[in-house]
C-alpha cells in the first residue's frame, strides 16, 4: 500500500476522476472509500495530478470530495493450490462464499480471498538447499484433485536465487512459508504456496514458445476432422444469436482432450452459467472418472454485473490458465463472449472521450484483442516439459454480420475460424458451423489431403444446389445431381452431430477415422442410377442407415452389425471406386 | 434543510447543470419551475458542476429556477398498497389515488449472485397453443415479443397477463399511446385482474426521462414481491421506446454513438434490466415479457439484435399470429419433457410438416404442379393456421395436443407424419 491518497473530482457512469497528492502508476488499483465500503477501481489514465479510474462497482452515492486510497499494485489475481473447482467473478471473488456473506444479491465493495486460507495441503519438497532457482522453477508439489500441483518460485521474484531452506514434507496452509530463497546480494525471500500476479501481464517464465501442432480433440466431428484446433492454438466462434455458440462451448468444455478447462462467461446470460454450475459437479470426466468440476474453473461476470469487471474477467481467466500451463498441463480457456468484453472497452473509451474508431470501438481494439489471443501458446518449460494454453472465444457480431470490427480483429489473429450461420441453425443443422465459410490453419487427426478431397463435395454440391434453384432438377445432369446428393449426405451424417444423443454427442478420434473412411467410400463410389428419383431414394435410405449407426455404441456387437450392414448397403449399388478415394482409404488404414 | 441552488449554468435538451457541492452521483433533486416541481437525477459530476436530467424535460426551465437536492437516489414506495394502483414513470399516482411515501426502496439495485439462481423448471400456461405447445414460456424466463408497429402486440400482452397463472402482474408502459394505456386498464378491469396488477405507465405525451425510469421502478417492485414469495410477471412495452429514450439522453450528453445513434452501452443497459428475471431458490420468481418493435421488421436493428443476445428466445408476432419460424423459447426443453408424452413429438413433427407446407406454398406461387402430397400439405397448412396459430384460439395445452392429433389425422396417413410408431399407436385418433 502506497501513501498516495486522492479525492474524487468527477463521476461519469463508472468512470471516476480523482485528484491525487502523490505518485500513481498506470493500471494500479485504487479504493474509493464510501462509508464503510471500499469500491475497487483501476487507474486507466493519468493527466498531471488528475487520474481517471474505472470503478468495478455501481458508482451511485459517490460525491465530489469522496476519499480515494491507492494500493500501488496492479490488478492481480491470487495463484496457488485451490483454484480448481472454484467459481469466481471477474475480479476473482469466490461467488459461493460471497453468497454466504451477502445473500441473494451481489453487494458492492465485498472482496473475499480467492484462495481459502484455512485449507491445508500435503507439501512434498522437490528442490534441495543449494539449488539455483529462478521464477517458475519448481520447489515442491502438493496434490490438488487428480493433479500434481507444482509449487513454484513466484513469477514476480525476478533475478537469480539460491534455495536456502525448504520446509519438511507435511501439511501446510497456503500462507505458511515453505521455502527461503537468497538472492545474489544475500537478501532472503520467504516463499509461500501462493502469490499474486498482475492479470494484464502475460506469464513469461518459460524456455521457448513452440509451434502448435498436436490437435486438441473436441470429439465434435466437424471440428476435429475439418476445422481442427491445435493445443496451444486459438480459434473463434462468431455467430448470430440463437446459432448455438454457447451450446457448442458447453459441449467442448465437457469433451475437450485437455487437463484443465477455464470457462470465462463474460457478459452473457446468467442462466447459462447456472446450467454449467449445477450440471458440472454431477457430470463425470471420462479421463479421470471424477467430477468434471474438479478440472474446471469458472469465471463468471454475467451481463448485469458491473461492466469494468467484465473487462477484467477475461484477463483473470487467462492468467489462471497460464499458471496451470507452467505445471506442464494443457489448459483450454473458453471465453463467451469476447464481443461483450470489447463492448466494455468501448463504453470506457467513450467515457474517456477518446476519438472513436469504427462503430465507436476504440482505435486500440485490434491490438488489445491480438495481445489477448497471443497469450495462448504451447511452451517448453525450463525443466523441458511442455504446457499449453488454448483459447477459444465466441464473438457475437451485431446483426450477425461478420464484417463488424470485433469479428474482423479476431479473425486476423486466430488460427481457426468456426463461423456459425443462421441459415444452418434455422434448418436445425447442428453444430451450425458453416462448412464453406470456416477455416483452420492447424493440422487435424486426418490428413489434409483427405479432408480437402471430401470438402470438394461440399463445395461442388452447394454450387449444384444453387444452380438447381434456378434451373430446377430437370435442368441438372444426373452426374451433377449425384455430387449434390453426396455433398448433402456428407453434411447430414458427418458434419451434423446430435449433442443430445448420448453416443453421438462425443465421438472419439478412432471412431471418427472409421466413420470418415466409410463416408469417403460413398463419396468416391460411382453408381448406376437410372434417374434422379431412384438416386434420391437410395441416398435417403443410406442416410437413415448411417444415422442409426451414429447412435450405436462404438465397438459393440450392434455397431459391428450396423457397420457390415452399411457396407453391404453401399456395395449393393456401387459400381466402382475413384482411384483417389482408394489412395485416401489406404492412407486412413 | 438542504441547500437550494438558484442559478442553473446550462440547459441542453433535458439536461441542466448547476454548480453545487456535496452532491452524490445518482442523487435526486427537485427543480421548481413556473410549471410546477419536477424531479431530476444527477447523471454526471465534474468538479462542482452537477449535471441533472430533468424528468419533466428541459422546456420552459429558466436559468433562475430553483434546484433543491434531496440527498437520496431515486426510490419507490413498496407495500401491498401498490396493488391495483397506476403510477407514472416518476412513481407518482396516475389514478387520483393517494401518494404513497412509506417504506421507500432504491431502484436499479445490484445483480443476483449467479450461484443463488436455480435452473428454471416450471412452465407458465397461457392458453395460447403457439406458446404452450410450440414455444413454452417458463417461469423466470425473459422473453421479448418481436413485432412491428401496427401488430396487436399489446393485445397479446394483455391476454397473456389475463390468463397466465401468476400471483402478480406488473405492467411497465413506455411511450404507450394513451389509447393503449386505456385498453390495458379496461381489459384488466373487465377481466377482474386489476386487483393483482400494478401499472407504471409512461405515455407518449409524457417527458422522455420518465420513460427511462419505468423498467427500473417496475423491476425493483417486482424483486421485492418475488422475495416475499410471489411469482411475478413483468410486462414491458415497448423496449424500443426505452432504447430510443436512452439514445436521446446520450446524444444530448454528447456521447459518441456506436450503432445507428444508439449509445455504446445499449447492451449493458438492456441486460441489466432483463437479467432481473430470476427464480429464487427459497422464494418467488420474476418472469419478463417485453415488447420490442422492430423498425422496418428488421431483426438486425440494434435494439432487437442486442435484445436477442440477452433474452432466452423470442416470440415473433407477424400478421397477427405468432410465427413458428423466428420464434424460440430457449428454456422450453426444461419443461416440455414433463408435460405429456407426445408434447415434444407433436411440437417437432407439426413444425416440420408446416415447414414443408411453406415450401409447397412457394412452389405453388411459382406455378409448379401440385402433387397429391402437396395437396395434403396445403390442407394441413390451412388447418394449422386457423386452428393453432390464430390468436383467438384459447385452449389448454392438453386440448391443443389433442387438436394437433386431430389435424394430423384429418390430413395424413399415420406413417406420413414421421412420428414414432409407439406414439402413433397410443395417440392416433381412432376413426369411428
Amino acid at each position: 500500500m502506497t501513501t498516495t491518497k486522492g479525492s474524487v473530482t468527477g463521476v461519469n457512469g463508472n468512470m471516476v476522476t480523482v485528484k491525487v497528492d502523490g505518485a500513481v502508476s498506470m493500471n494500479e488499483v485504487a479504493f474509493i472509500v464510501l462509508g464503510d465500503k471500499r469500491l475497487k477501481a483501476e487507474v486507466i489514465r493519468v493527466r498531471g495530478d488528475s487520474v481517471q479510474t474505472q470503478v468495478f462497482e455501481i458508482t451511485k452515492g459517490i460525491k465530489v470530495g469522496t476519499q480515494v486510497e491507492f494500493s500501488g499494485e496492479m490488478l492481480a489475481v491470487e495463484l496457488g493450490p485451490g483454484l480448481l473447482g472454484k467459481i469466481y467473478d471477474g475480479l476473482q471473488n469466490p461467488l459461493p462464499e460471497v453468497a454466504i456473506k451477502t445473500g441473494n444479491f451481489l453487494e458492492a465493495g465485498v472482496y473475499l480471498d480467492a484462495l481459502p486460507r484455512g485449507a491445508v495441503w500435503a507439501w512434498t519438497p522437490t528442490a534441495k538447499p543449494g539449488d539455483a532457482a529462478e521464477r517458475g522453477d519448481q520447489l515442491g508439489t502438493v496434490p490438488e484433485g487428480s493433479f500434481t500441483h507444482r509449487i513454484m518460485v513466484p513469477f514476480n521474484l525476478f533475478g537469480s536465487y539460491t534455495v536456502k531452506s525448504l520446509a519438511p514434507a507435511g501439511s501446510y496452509k497456503i500462507t505458511d512459508t515453505v521455502a527461503i530463497l537468497v538472492d545474489e546480494d544475500g537478501h532472503e525471500s520467504a516463499v509461500t504456496m501462493m502469490f499474486e500476479w498482475p492479470v494484464k501481464r502475460a506469464v513469461d517464465c518459460y524456455a521457448e514458445r513452440l509451434k502448435p501442432v498436436e490437435p486438441m480433440v473436441t470429439k465434435t466431428r466437424i471440428i476435429d476432422t475439418f476445422f481442427p484446433v491445435a493445443k496451444g492454438g486459438t480459434y473463434c466462434i462468431p455467430g448470430p444469436f440463437g446459432a448455438g455458440k454457447t451450446v457448442l462451448q458447453q459441449v467442448t468444455s465437457r469433451n475437450a482432450d485437455v487437463d484443465i478447462v477455464i470457462i470465462a462467461a463474460c457478459g452473457e446470460r446468467a442462466g447459462e452459467v447456472v446450467e454449467t454450475l449445477k450440471e458440472f459437479p454431477e457430470l463425470m470426466d471420462p479421463r479421470t472418472g471424477k467430477s468434471l468440476m474438479e478440472r474446471t474453473i469458472i469465471v463468471c461476470n454475467t451481463s448485469s454485473m458491473p461492466v469494468a469487471a467484465r473487462e477484467a474477467s477475461v484477463y483473470t481467466a487467462v492468467t489462471m490458465a497460464e499458471y496451470y500451463r507452467q505445471m506442464g498441463l494443457d489448459v483450454l480457456l473458453l471465453a463467451d463472449s469476447t464481443s461483450r468484453w470489447a463492448q466494455a472497452m468501448r463504453e470506457m473509451s467513450g467515457r474517456l472521450e477518446e476519438i472513436p474508431g469504427e462503430e465507436a470501438f476504440p482505435a486500440y481494439l485490434e491490438s488489445v484483442i491480438a495481445s489477448f489471443y497471443e497469450r495462448a501458446g504451447i511452451v517448453r518449460l525450463r525443466d523441458g516439459g511442455k504446457g499449453s494454453v488454448t483459447i477459444g472465444g465466441t464473438v457475437s457480431p451485431a446483426g450477425g454480420n461478420f464484417e463488424e470490427p470485433v469479428t474482423q480483429a479476431t479473425l486476423k489473429v486466430v488460427g481457426a475460424f468456426h463461423g456459425l450461420s443462421r441459415e444452418r441453425s434455422d434448418a436445425r443443422k447442428y453444430p451450425a458451423i458453416h462448412p464453406l465459410d470456416s477455416w483452420s490453419k492447424y493440422g487435424g487427426i486426418m490428413s489434409q489431403d483427405s479432408v480437402a478431397w471430401a470438402h470438394w463435395f461440399l463445395e461442388r454440391g452447394s454450387e449444384v444446389g444453387q444452380m438447381m434453384k434456378v434451373v430446377g432438377e430437370e435442368g441438372t445432369s444426373l452426374d451433377d445431381f449425384l455430387v449434390y446428393l453426396k455433398g448433402e449426405f456428407l453434411d447430414a451424417v458427418y458434419l451434423q452431430q446430435n449433442s443430445f444423443d448420448p453416443v453421438d454427442a462425443s465421438v472419439s478420434p478412432q471412431r471418427q477415422k472409421a466413420v470418415f473412411a466409410k463416408t469417403i467410400k460413398v463419396l468416391g463410389s460411382s453408381f448406376d442410377f437410372k434417374d434422379k428419383e431412384s438416386a434420391r431414394t437410395w441416398f435417403n435410405g443410406l442416410r437413415q442407415t448411417f444415422l442409426d449407426m451414429n447412435s450405436v455404441e462404438w465397438d459393440s456387437d450392434a455397431y459391428k452389425k450396423a457397420d457390415s450392414g452399411l457396407t453391404d448397403f453401399v456395395a449393393s449399388r456401387a459400381t466402382g471406386l475413384d482411384p483417389k478415394a482408394v489412395r485416401i482409404l489406404e492412407s486412413l488404414e | 434543510m438542504k441547500k437550494v441552488y438558484s442559478r442553473i449554468e446550462s440547459i441542453t435538451g433535458n439536461v441542466i447543470a448547476v454548480r453545487a457541492d456535496g452532491v452524490s452521483y445518482g442523487e435526486l433533486a427537485e427543480v421548481s419551475t413556473r410549471f410546477g416541481v419536477s424531479l431530476a437525477e444527477v447523471i454526471r459530476l465534474d468538479g462542482d458542476l452537477v449535471s441533472l436530467q430533468v424528468f419533466a424535460g428541459g422546456r420552459g426551465i429558466s436559468t433562475g429556477d430553483e434546484v433543491r437536492f434531496l440527498g437520496n437516489p431515486m426510490r419507490v414506495s413498496f407495500s401491498d398498497a401498490l396493488k391495483g394502483r397506476i403510477f407514472n414513470g416518476a412513481g407518482e399516482p396516475r389514478d387520483r389515488g393517494p401518494v404513497l411515501s412509506e417504506n421507500l426502496i432504491p431502484i436499479g439495485g445490484p445483480s443476483v449472485n449467479p450461484v443463488n439462481r436455480i435452473i428454471p423448471r416450471e412452465m407458465i400456461r397461457t392458453g395460447i397453443p403457439m406458446i404452450d405447445l410450440f414455444n413454452t414460456l417458463v417461469k423466470s424466463q425473459k422473453l421479448p415479443i418481436f413485432s412491428v408497429s401496427g401488430e396487436p402486440y399489446n393485445q397479446l400482452l394483455a391476454r397473456i397477463a389475463m390468463q397466465a397463472e401468476v400471483d402478480l402482474i406488473i405492467l411497465g408502459g413506455m411511450g404507450l399511446k394513451h389509447d393503449d394505456y386505456l385498453y390495458f386498464k379496461d381489459t384488466l378491469e373487465e377481466g377482474g385482474s386489476l386487483a393483482k396488477t400494478i401499472m407504471f405507465v409512461h405515455t407518449a405525451a409524457d417527458p422522455v426521462v420518465e420513460c427511462l425510469m419505468v423498467p427500473d421502478i417496475s423491476l425493483a417492485v417486482a424483486e421485492r414481491f418475488a422475495l416475499k414469495g410471489l411469482n411475478v410477471l413483468v410486462l414491458l412495452t415497448d423496449m424500443t421506446n426505452f432504447s430510443d429514450a436512452l439514445k436521446e439522453i446520450a446524444i444530448t450528453q454528447e456521447q459518441v454513438p456506436s450503432n445507428r445513434g444508439y449509445p455504446g452501452d445499449l447492451y449493458s443497459q438492456l441486460a441489466s434490466r432483463y437479467e432481473k428475471a430470476v427464480d429464487f431458490s427459497d422464494s418467488g420468481s420474476i418472469t419478463i415479457l417485453a415488447v420490442t418493435t422492430m423498425p422496418g421488421d428488421d431483426v438486425t436493428h440494434p435494439v432487437p439484435d442486442n435484445t436477442g443476445y440477452i433474452t432466452e428466445g423470442q416470440f415473433y408476432l407477424k400478421g397477427g399470429r405468432i410465427e413458428p419460424f423466428g420464434s424460440l423459447s430457449r428454456l422450453k426443453q426444461m419443461v416440455n419433457g414433463k408435460t405429456r408424452a407426445d408434447h415434444r413429438a407433436i411440437m417437432d413433427g407439426m413444425i416440420k410438416l408446416f415447414a414443408a407446407y411453406r415450401d409447397t406454398l412457394e412452389k405453388k406461387s411459382m406455378g409448379f404442379q401440385m402433387s397429391a402430397w402437396d395437396k395434403k400439405l396445403l390442407k394441413y397448412g390451412e388447418l394449422f393456421e386457423s386452428q393453432m396459430m390464430d390468436l383467438s384460439v384459447n385452449i389448454p395445452l392438453e386440448k391443443a395436443l389433442d387438436k394437433g392429433w386431430e389435424i394430423l389425422a384429418e390430413c395424413f396417413e399415420p406413417e406420413e407424419t414421421g412420428l414414432q410408431t409407439k406414439l402413433l399407436d397410443q395417440f392416433w385418433p381412432k376413426k369411428a
